[in-house]
């Protein structure tokens, strides 16, 4: 997984509520077996016609939006399905960090394990980001993880939360499959416990 | 003596494994539910990096979202991307030697429903799946949620989750459900209630009379909704239905082993004086027959009302509804029972187990489908469907013009070739009405399967009650 530092880029504003996994990545691209190549069909339906045509009014497809690497959105972001092709379909295009009011849960989870940060800030926050966003590719927002700042294209900055042990992994790029199986004792041990309390399991 | 604590303290504290200063967890995990679309790359990442199941009999694949629901299925898919799946599934079920009900066994069907079908899914267990709907299992008092597929792959690797714990919700439906109203009526009026964003964060926990009165597939159908309220778990304490139904199942526990379960079982409910973060009551009287209207479940009205004018919701759902308004081709101010629909999809893990085809021929019974109507069954699992011919339930869908189908998804997420055409109208017992969710440009309006059966007969959306001489 590619690390989280440091981010300044182009921010994309997508204001509409609850943008559901359905939105970000349709299932008919679901039927790959690879995590690459997914970006093309990002919020497919939302951005091309039935004849694959790009709609010019959807933000991505405005020249202004074409390389941005933030989402500003709505509520709920991302609300829907587990599936992970939704942060790999924004990676693949190039996003590396959404930021919103909220986040579904398996989504949220799902970015830190593909070096994409979600960042939750309030109403406020996310509407003068949201305003900074519209002003296109002249207005770049930075995001700092180590410092849990957002800055806006005027220079104003915001205080974000963030999981330490997520923070952790996403600053380091560390794959927490390989640090689980460091406490692989502690697995056996509880595995024998549990034999003994619960044989049915 | 020790705090009080809820169901859902009590299974996570049972499956700490080990716990750091910051709260962070790692939670051991009991049953590992697979299917062929979230679990290709992770098996894949366990190639590259040379690891093994580390629990392989604990870990249950099938083949359920891509499969076609028509015969012939089991030596040709059509679709060849879907058949790359499906046999990237078959071949890393048999390299990693985990269980497996592919589509030729009469066990195969949607995972949701075969995992508790065949005892799989028992009280006080952790089951994950990388699927979203993975909730349902919390019927039996299973903490039970959707992962991703790079979790899945942890799953595999480590039969462990890197957990925080979530907050407690409780969602109490009181007193008795009237006549035409069901369990999917509970979990739509519930999620219309509290928004689509309402759980996140939380384990919910539904209790209630209304609840307790349910049969455990009513319960799977409450809690399989849990996440389209935000909600990654739904929960609900077993009881002596929930122990009837694991008995005797393949793999329920047998003999002494059932009886140290079934104490263990009993223990699961949650203490008097326990604390909740966030409580929602509903009356069970009060809920209607309901659909959806627009793109989101939690787009819900009982089937007495009209569309909404968008104007009449606040901040980001105004410009939500006008979208949706506009996707769905609905003026506001519309009476639900005028829509029209064009077809019917009654199945899905929601809506795909016995008692739901009972219900919706209950309803079909001596009736046929509405001229011109595209009308289909496609039953949970091979079981499901076996039986429902068995009870005659399959003769009553054929008689009145549906299509009686194999078991799969199929038109609930439309990646097999089950999907509406752009424009179509369908009454689904599936539970997201998401934009494209059943084909491109598809309409979908969520309820129940009795519901879906009274539209296919008269054509358009209806209050079933109308149907079953019931007063709405
Ligand atoms: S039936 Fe629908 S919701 Fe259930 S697992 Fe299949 S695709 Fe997902």
């Amino acid at each position: 997984m590619d690390k989280f530092t440091t981010l300044t880029g182009v921010a994309a504003p997508m204001p509409l509520v609850n943008i559901d996994t359905d939105m970000i990545i349709p299932k008919q691209f679901l039927k790959t077996i690879a995590r690459t190549g997914l970006g093309k069909n990002l919020f497919d339906e939302m951005r091309y016609d039935a004849d694959g045509k790009e709609k010019p009014e959807f933000v991505l497809n405005q020249p202004a939006y074409r390389d941005a690497e933030i989402i500003v959105a709505g509520d709920n972001f991302g609300c829907g399905s587990s599936r992970e092709h939704a942060p790999w379909a924004l990676l693949d295009f190039g996003i590396r960090c959404v930021i919103s009011t909220s986040f579904a849960d398996i989504f949220f989870n799902n970015c830190f394990k593909n070096g994409i940060l979600p960042v939750v800030l309030p109403q406020s926050a996310v509407e003068e980001l949201m305003e900074d966003a519209r002003r296109g590719a002249n207005a770049r927002i930075t995001v700092d993880l180590d410092s849990q700042t957002v800055t806006g294209a005027e220079g104003k900055t915001y205080h974000f939360d963030v999981d330490p042990f997520k923070k952790h992994c996403l600053l380091n790029g560390l794959d927490d499959i390989g640090l689980t199986l460091e406490k692989a004792g502690s697995i056996d041990a509880f595995e024998k416990k549990a034999a003994a309390t619960r044989p049915w399991a | 003596m020790a705090a009080p604590r809820t169901l859902y303290d009590k299974i996570w504290d049972d499956h700490v494994v080990q716990q750091d200063a910051d709260g962070t967890c790692l939670i051991y995990i009991d049953r590992h539910l697979v299917h062929e679309v979230t679990s290709p790359q992770a098996f894949e990442g366990l190639r590259m990096t040379g690891r093994k199941v580390r629990a392989p009999e604990k870990t249950i694949a099938v083949p359920d979202h891509n499969v076609p629901t028509t015969p012939g299925r089991e030596t040709h898919i059509d679709n060849e991307e879907s058949r790359i799946q499906v046999e990237a599934l078959d071949k890393n079920a048999k390299d990693f030697g985990v269980v497996y009900y592919p589509v030729t066994d009469i066990r195969q069907g949607i995972v949701h429903i075969v995992g508790p079908e065949q005892g799989w899914t028992l009280p006080g267990m952790t089951v994950v799946c990388g699927d979203s709907h993975t909730a349902t299992h919390g019927a039996f008092g299973a903490l039970a949620h959707g992962i991703g597929t790079s979790e899945v792959e942890h799953v595999l690797a480590t039969q462990t989750l890197i957990q925080k714990k979530s907050k407690n919700m409780k969602v109490e439906i009181t007193g008795s459900l009237r006549p035409g109203v069901t369990a999917k009526d509970i979990t739509l009026s519930v999620i219309g209630a509290t928004g689509t964003a309402g759980g996140t964060g939380h384990v919910i926990e539904y209790c209630g009379q209304a609840i307790r009165e349910l049969s455990m597939e009513g319960r799977m159908t409450v809690c399989n909704m849990a996440i389209e309220g935000g909600a990654r778990a739904g929960l609900i304490a077993p009881d002596e239905k929930t122990f009837e139904y694991v008995m005797g199942r393949p793999h329920a526990p047998k003999g002494a082993k059932w009886e140290a379960a079934l104490a263990y079982w009993k223990t699961l409910f949650t203490d008097e004086g326990a604390h909740f973060d966030k409580v929602v009551v509903l009356k069970g009287e009060d809920i209607a027959p309901v659909v959806t209207w627009g793109t989101s479940p939690e787009d819900v009205l009982p089937i007495t009302g009209e569309v909404p004018d968008p104007e009449s919701f606040t901040g980001g759902k105004v410009e939500a509804a006008k979208r949706a308004l506009d996707y769905m081709g609905l003026k506001p101010g519309t009476k639900l029972t005028d829509i029209k629909i064009d077809t019917v999809f009654i199945g899905s893990c929601t809506n795909g187990r016995i008692e739901d085809l009972r219900a919706a021929a209950a309803v079909l019974k001596g009736r046929k489908v509405a001229p011109g109507m595209r009308a289909m069954v496609v039953p949970g699992s091979g079981l499901v469907r076996a039986q429902a011919e068995e009870e005659g339930l399959a003769q009553v869908f054929i008689d009145a013009g549906f299509e009686w189908r194999l078991a799969g998804c199929s038109m609930c997420l439309a990646m097999n070739p089950d999907q509406l055409s752009p424009g179509e109208r369908c009454a689904a017992t599936s539970n997201r009405n998401f934009e494209g969710r059943q084909g491109r440009g598809g309409r979908t309006h969520l309820m129940s399967p009795a519901m879906a059966a009274a539209a296919a007969v008269t054509g358009h959306l209806t209050d079933v009650r109308e149907l079953m001489g019931e007063e709405a």
